[in-house]
């Protein structure tokens, strides 16, 4: 608890730091504030104050939220029964590394998944190939290799759920997770 | 404490008596690597495991009397004899090979007649072969169970043995019965009184919850070994049936455990910084190879089963996984992506002279070596389709034995002349435990109260 606490800490406070640097907007605009919702509520100013003045936006997601905003995305994906990384993989983790090089006292764990048409102890294998070939390439990048983390699923945890092409092309997959 | 045994051994049948004349196989053993039908040259009733497909012989299997009706634990011995007898007749039926009729419907048997049967009764009932024997309550507390085999047109007894078990233990008695009737007729080894360590499922798809569970062969008696906070996965039995190897997710650190079914104790196979997996006992019990993950190159390592220094047996890169003892313990055969895709490899054990089996198209995984040497069970992936096969140890003679959407992860019965797996649900990727035999015939779905997956057979229980 107390490792995650201060990990938060720190990456809040490099998030201040870097707040004034030309940043990619956020994708997705934050949803409508919900009643008693505690971020937009209890500012101080008053009920009787003028009311149409701009708000900013404060971050009281952890580094994961920062994270999944800033970055293409937090996956890249595989062809069947393979675990290199093509251009378009290359650029999302290229965004990656660059987060992670903005935040460097985050920690963060590869999961490697597969699809479910193969052996389950090979997926294993197969999961494990696939985490360690986005490590190898952050690491690549300047991410020090004891900042990350690998673990294999195998098959075990699939996102889509069809047994289809579509569904087993999106669990064939690498995801950088980074924590909360 | 071994609390069952024999306490009668048996007498075999003249061999001169007359020969019902064998089921004569209606096909070609197909590409089975064929031990030859064991043949009635000596004029003995004899059901052929191997040679294809064949009627099952009708058997007849009466309620078992008891010489004195007692209540035990189990209940009392009339009623157990039912039970027996109903065990036994699902053990036999459950091969393929036989078809029993009773307990019910059939004539009673009183006490005295057990060991002098009625011939003229039961020879005209269509059975070839008869089963008796009795239940008895001993002042010790344990049970006697009686079991007898005779040739019903030869009218002659065949075979007799006589088990004690504690109360608790009354339906191994049964599965006993069942061996004996099954070796006597088929002269194929014992299977019946053996259990299954498997993977229970249940819950949605993207997050299965997992348990290690353990059933007699026939699904009685099952319990769940781990509580399904963490996956589990791949369990395997060391050759005392009393030890489990297999892999766990606790701690989100997957990692192979050795795990003792009395205490529910276990520890780490190895203490690594990487993913260990696919572990394996030794026939004498005495090591365990597993995989190791180590930076995406996956290698097949031993380490002794008491615990010690991991010593790597594969060097190449890539993906070497699926290891498996030859029953006399001097090879080891395993899957390898080396050559480009899952092929079979067979390596001496200490590491020595690995080379390719395995030559037919698609792929080819999760190779079990059978108890009995003769054969290698593998899983094939090609054609949209994954299925159960067997091929000898030179890679000849290769045999589909399933025909699914996805089976996987062949297990061997304690005679080599089954193998149980399980199936995957296109879709839903529900999971069911299946077997199936040899021909390939005599596939059967086996009941588990959830989903199923990765089974293990023990081997025979003493």
């Amino acid at each position: 608890m107390k490792t995650t606490s201060l990990s938060l800490i720190a990456a809040s406070a490099a998030l201040a730091l870097t707040a004034g640097c030309a940043k990619k907007a956020p994708k997705e605009i934050p949803p409508p504030p919900m009643h008693g919702g505690e971020a937009t509520q209890g500012n101080g100013e008053g009920a009787a104050g003028p009311g149409t003045g701009s708000v900013g936006q404060a971050n009281l997601g952890g580094a994961r939220a920062d994270f999944l905003r800033n970055v293409a995305s937090d996956r890249v994906f595989f062809g069947t029964d393979e675990y290199a990384l093509d251009a378009q993989d290359r650029q999302t983790l290229d965004g990656q590394a660059a987060w992670l090089m903005a935040h460097p006292s985050v920690s963060v764990t590869i999961e490697g998944h597969c699809d479910e048409r193969g052996t389950r102890e090979y997926n294993l294998a197969l999961g494990d190939r696939r985490a360690n070939a986005v490590k190898d390439y952050l690491q690549a990048k300047g991410i020090p290799a004891a900042r990350m983390t690998t673990i294999s699923y195998g098959k075990e945890r699939p996102v889509a759920l069809g047994s289809n092409e579509e569904a087993w092309a999106q669990n064939r997959r690498a995801v950088t997770v980074v924590p909360q | 404490m071994r609390k069952l045994f024999l306490f009668f051994a048996c007498l075999a049948g003249p061999a001169a008596a007359q020969p019902p004349a064998a089921p004569a196989p209606a096909q070609p053993a197909a590409q089975a690597p064929a031990q030859q039908t064991q043949g009635d040259q000596n004029g003995r009733l004899v059901v052929d495991v191997v040679g294809g497909i064949s009627a099952p012989m009708p058997i007849a299997i009466p309620v078992m009397p008891t010489p004195a009706s007692a209540n035990t634990p189990a209940g009392e011995t009339g009623a157990l004899g039912r039970e027996i007898a109903q065990i036994v007749a699902n053990d036999l039926k459950g091969s393929g090979l036989f078809a029993p009729t009773g307990p019910s419907g059939l004539p009673a048997v009183a006490f005295p007649q057990v060991a002098t049967p009625d011939f003229s009764v039961w020879g005209g009932t269509g059975a070839q072969a008869l089963i008796q024997g009795f239940v008895q309550a001993n002042a010790d507390g344990n049970l006697t169970v009686g079991c007898y085999l005779y040739d019903t047109l030869a009218k002659t007894e065949l075979k007799r043995e006589g088990f004690v078990v504690t109360p608790a233990l009354w339906r191994r008695a049964a599965h006993k019965c069942a061996d004996m009737v099954y070796t006597r007729l088929t002269g194929e080894g014992p299977y019946f009184d053996s259990r299954v360590v498997y993977v229970s499922e249940t819950g949605p798809k993207a997050n299965r919850t997992k348990r290690l569970a353990i059933m007699d062969q026939d699904g009685a008696n099952h319990r769940f070994l781990t509580n399904g906070q963490s996956i589990v996965l791949t369990p395997r039995f060391a050759p005392n049936h009393q030890t489990i190897v297999y892999m766990s997710y606790v701690g989100d650190r997957p990692r192979a455990y050795v795990y003792d079914i009395g205490s529910g104790r276990q520890r780490l196979l190895v203490n690594e910084p990487y993913m260990t997996f696919a572990p394996r006992f030794s026939p004498d019990g005495r090591w365990v190879i597993f995989s190791m993950s180590v930076n995406g190159n996956t290698d097949i390592y031993r380490v002794p089963a008491s615990g010690g220094a991991p010593h790597r047996l594969t060097e190449a890169p890539g993906i070497d996984t699926g290891g498996s003892y030859s029953p006399d313990g001097s090879r080891i055969v395993f899957e390898s992506d080396r050559g480009g895709s899952q092929q079979l490899y067979v390596m001496n054990a200490d590491g020595s002279n690995q080379h390719r089996i395995s030559f037919g198209g698609g792929t080819y995984a999760t190779p079990v070596w059978s108890p009995r040497g003769d054969l290698i069970a593998f899983t094939h992936i090609g054609g949209a389709a994954f299925r159960i096969g067997i091929m000898g140890p030179d890679g000849g003679g290769e045999k589909m034995l399933s025909n699914a959407w996805q089976d996987e992860s062949p297990t061997w019965s304690p005679n080599g002349r089954v193998i149980m797996f399980f199936r995957t649900a296109q879709g839903s990727g529900r999971t069911e435990l299946w077997s199936v035999d040899l021909t390939g015939v005599n596939a059967r779905h086996i009941p588990t109260p959830l989903d199923g997956s990765d089974p293990a057979w023990s081997p025979l229980l003493p």
